[in-house]
């Protein structure tokens, strides 16, 4: 029997060290293998880079604007006909008064930086600024009705076209057909920017200012969508981590298993697969056409946000419950505590770092989330309004970032296009320090077994 | 139990805070995309001009809007609703029984449509509707006969239009756009080309050859886009032979991508569409709500400074965007000043 088995038939001198046709075959496959994910993760890397590099590159300059220092005499005789200063007659002097006396400022200083150029009517000059200077000057005259009558020198936007020619979006060649800027215009800002009437400088309107209508890209901005943005995560944290962190502590420790608590597991497992989308329909039958509550509000758009993360929260804090190891609620009962005790005192405490991770998380994804917003309201031109106090934040009607992100992809002037990427990089900048946040907090704080 | 405590206490104060928001003081705007720069520049500028909020504007459509505005009267209800395209008698009637039953009709200008190809592509400069009804449209006349669309260049049908193949990017059927292109360039290239004579030769009545002439071929060459302009001019991008379909306020703000061809021989411009020389254009309109007159603060203000002349008259900021202001204005605002809705007989 023995000696008619194959394996004794092998030379017994065959060590370990040589390498038969079999083990090169093993080895070759896992050489194959390594090479394959080596290969997947350059992939991923190299669409990563390119990315990330596309949005840098088209969204940076969104961070720096043209600006126009410009010498304003505020007529007195055009402002205020009455000759009282009384800021009630002032009101009356609309932006369409103050619009011409700012072209006639900028051609004097045109004219007196001994800038040589066609343009010689103040009419002309109406391209290269911003339509919100108007009301720029017209705040600055309500606030101080003094400065009728006097020369002011305004810090003025300069208009999309010209921001966009220094920025190397506009280029001379193609303004032939377009009648927002003229060949003649584009030479003067030349001429200004050497003269430094026009100089570019860091935007932080574009952070902290308000969205901006269609015909004046150059002064929109995400702060007001950012604010909308953050009290919808307000509204999300503020309802979700109690109502998620209670649902999971029930489920996974006071719960009986039976079919009734299947059932509602395999749900939450669903509702966590839901399309967003699903849940701004609901939003909008619920909240707003059976509730009543108003139309987009960030108190609505939170109050979607917390059933989309729900799930999410639910899911991770029951992971980290189950991490857990049972010897602690076995030490903890057997000395005596009640089952409540044991839970809030031994395994709750060591379960926060995994719930705080996975609530940050689902708050990231809350934040660049889109799609629910679309149906409750909150994309259009929206974010203009800074909210009257605390809580009129969470109903006067707001946008948040990706909205407005999304708003600006659509609009017409290519300069809204530069500030979508822009708030790209804002959005980005703010998922990074979320996931930052749930890296420290779990690396801190994790125990192992 | 602290969790639930918080829990409860939480929605409690969103409750709370929910129903102190029904003293709305800010004018909620809703409806057509292509009139939203328009209302969203006077909505801005009514702002910085009067001691009322920014009011809200907000996209999705004409119909979407004329819908939300029929939900009824209240607070929780839209205020305006702007349009590309008039009312429908059954969004009156769906109105009507909703308690919405005075509206104001206000007509803000005109918008030109217009057809525009890539900036470095082949010459696309002159179109007639009947080169458009050959390209484009399910059935055409060749021979005296109607049949299926087959033509795959342009100059096969226009020996003055290049050789390239015909890819058309038309805005899809959700849009308001759609209908006009239909109407004013389908329409009148089926009756140019005599294809509207021969579906009515085949037995058809009116009704029922005009809607077989606003029929596009669905072999691929004509695509529907139902996004933004802005998907339509990336689609042309990328395809030097693409012809789409623009606002003429969108193309004026990228004449460095794209090129315009004429319609009729006239280059579309907010002159040619005023004097109704270039042909494909249609009126803008919002809806105001009448009952809300009053109770939200502003709402009037708001509708006749739209109308205003330093807003929508022809060197007001509309006009400089793109909108085509109505020769009939003044009418307008007196009829926005005396509240004149449409069953008062408008």
């Amino acid at each position: 029997m023995s000696d008619a088995s194959p394996n004794t038939a092998r030379p017994v001198s065959r060590s370990l060290h040589h390498v038969d046709a079999r083990t090169k075959r093993r080895n070759a496959a896992e050489t194959r293998f390594k090479a394959l994910g080596i290969g997947a993760i350059a992939v991923g890397i190299t669409f990563l880079v390119i990315l990330l590099s596309t949005i840098f590159m088209n969204g940076a300059s969104a961070f720096e604007q043209s600006f126009l220092r410009v010498p304003v005499h505020l007529d007195a005789a055009k402002l205020d006909k009455k000759g009282n200063r009384d800021p009630a007659d002032l009101k009356k002097a609309t932006t369409f008064t103050y619009a011409p006396l700012i072209q006639q400022g900028l051609l004097d200083a045109v004219q007196k930086a001994g800038i040589e150029t066609p343009l010689t009517k103040s009419g002309d000059m109406k391209n290269l600024i911003s339509s919100s200077a108007a009301a720029q000057l017209r705040d600055r005259v309500l606030a101080n009705p003094d400065l009728v009558g006097q020369t002011v020198t305004a810090e003025i936007l300069a208009s999309s076209r010209v921001d966009g020619y220094l920025k190397g979006r506009v280029k001379r060649d193609q303004v032939a057909q377009d009648k927002n800027i003229s060949v003649e215009q584009l030479d003067l800002a030349d001429a200004l920017l050497k003269a430094g009437i026009l100089h570019k400088s860091f935007n932080w309107d574009f952070i902290f200012g308000a969205d901006a209508s269609d015909s004046r890209a150059e002064q929109a901005g995400i702060g007001i969508a950012m604010l909308g943005s953050f009290y919808m995560m307000l509204v999300v944290l503020v309802l979700s981590l109690p109502i998620g962190v209670a649902a999971s502590i029930y489920l996974e420790e006071f719960a009986p298993k039976n079919r009734f608590t299947d059932l509602i597991e395999v749900n939450i497992s669903n509702l966590a697969a839901v399309p967003s989308i699903v849940f701004g329909i609901l939003g909008l039958a619920i909240f707003i056409q059976f509730a009543h509550l108003p139309q987009s509000a960030p108190l609505v758009g939170g109050l979607v946000l917390t059933l989309m993360t729900l799930p999410t929260i639910i899911i991770s804090t029951r992971a980290a419950l189950k991490a857990v190891p049972p010897s602690i609620r076995d030490a903890a009962l057997g000395v005596g505590a009640s089952k409540m005790q044991a839970v809030f005192h031994h395994v709750l405490p060591l379960a926060m770092p995994g719930i705080l991770t996975g609530t940050i998380i689902g708050l990231a994804q809350a934040l660049g989330e889109t799609a629910p917003l679309l149906l409750i309201g909150m994309v259009g031109f929206i974010a203009t309004n800074t909210p009257d106090g605390f809580w009129d934040g969470f109903v006067s009607p707001n946008s948040a970032m990706p909205a407005q992100i999304y708003e600006w992809a659509k609009r017409a002037d290519p300069a809204f296009y530069e500030r979508a990427w822009g708030g790209i990089i804002i959005l980005l900048v703010f998922l990074l320090g979320m996931n930052i946040i749930a890296v420290v907090l779990r690396r801190k704080f994790e125990r192992r077994w | 139990m602290k969790f639930v405590t918080i829990a409860a206490s939480a929605i409690a104060l969103a409750a709370a805070s929910g129903t102190a928001a029904f003293a709305r003081d800010n004018l909620q705007v809703a409806g057509s995309s292509t009139v939203l720069p328009y209302a969203s520049i006077v909505a801005e500028a009514f702002g910085e001009n009067f001691d009322f909020p920014t009011p809200v504007v907000e996209s999705g459509g004409s119909s979407a809007g004329l819908k939300r505005f029929c939900e009824g009267v209240g607070e929780n209800t839209i205020d305006v609703a702007n349009a590309s395209r008039k009312i429908k008698d059954s969004e009156i009637a769906t109105c009507a029984e909703n308690g919405v039953k005075d509206i104001m009709e206000v007509r803000i200008g005109y918008d030109g449509i217009v057809f525009a190809s890539q900036k470095d592509g082949p010459a696309f400069t002159a179109f007639e509707p009947a080169d458009i009804y050959n390209a484009l449209g399910a059935k055409v006349l060749k021979d005296g006969k109607l049949v299926d669309n087959t033509y795959a260049k342009w100059n096969e049908f226009n020996a003055d239009l290049p050789e390239a193949d015909i890819v058309a990017f038309i805005p899809g059927t959700k849009h308001g756009t759609r209908e006009v292109f239909e109407e004013k360039v389908l329409e009148a290239g089926c009756e140019a080309t005599g294809a509207k004579e021969a579906y009515v030769a085949s037995g058809m009545d009116e009704k029922a050859a005009s809607k077989e002439c606003m029929k596009v071929r669905t072999d691929g060459k004509a695509v529907d886009i139902d996004g933004d302009y802005t998907e339509t001019l990336a689609r042309i991008g990328s395809n030097p032979n693409g012809i789409g379909v623009f606002g003429l306020a969108f193309y004026e703000n990228n004449t460095d991508k794209l090129k315009v061809a004429t319609m009729s021989g006239v280059t579309p411009s907010t002159d040619t569409i005023a004097s109704g020389d270039y042909p494909v254009s249609r009126p803008l309109f919002f809806y105001v709500k009448k009952a809300h007159i009053g109770q939200v603060p502003g709402l009037k203000e708001y509708a006749e400074f739209f109308v205003s002349d330093d807003m929508a008259g022809a060197e007001g900021p509309l006009a400089a965007y793109g909108l085509v202001s109505d020769p009939e204005l003044a009418k307008t605002q007196e009829a926005v000043a005396n509240e004149v809705t449409m069953n008062s007989g408008m």
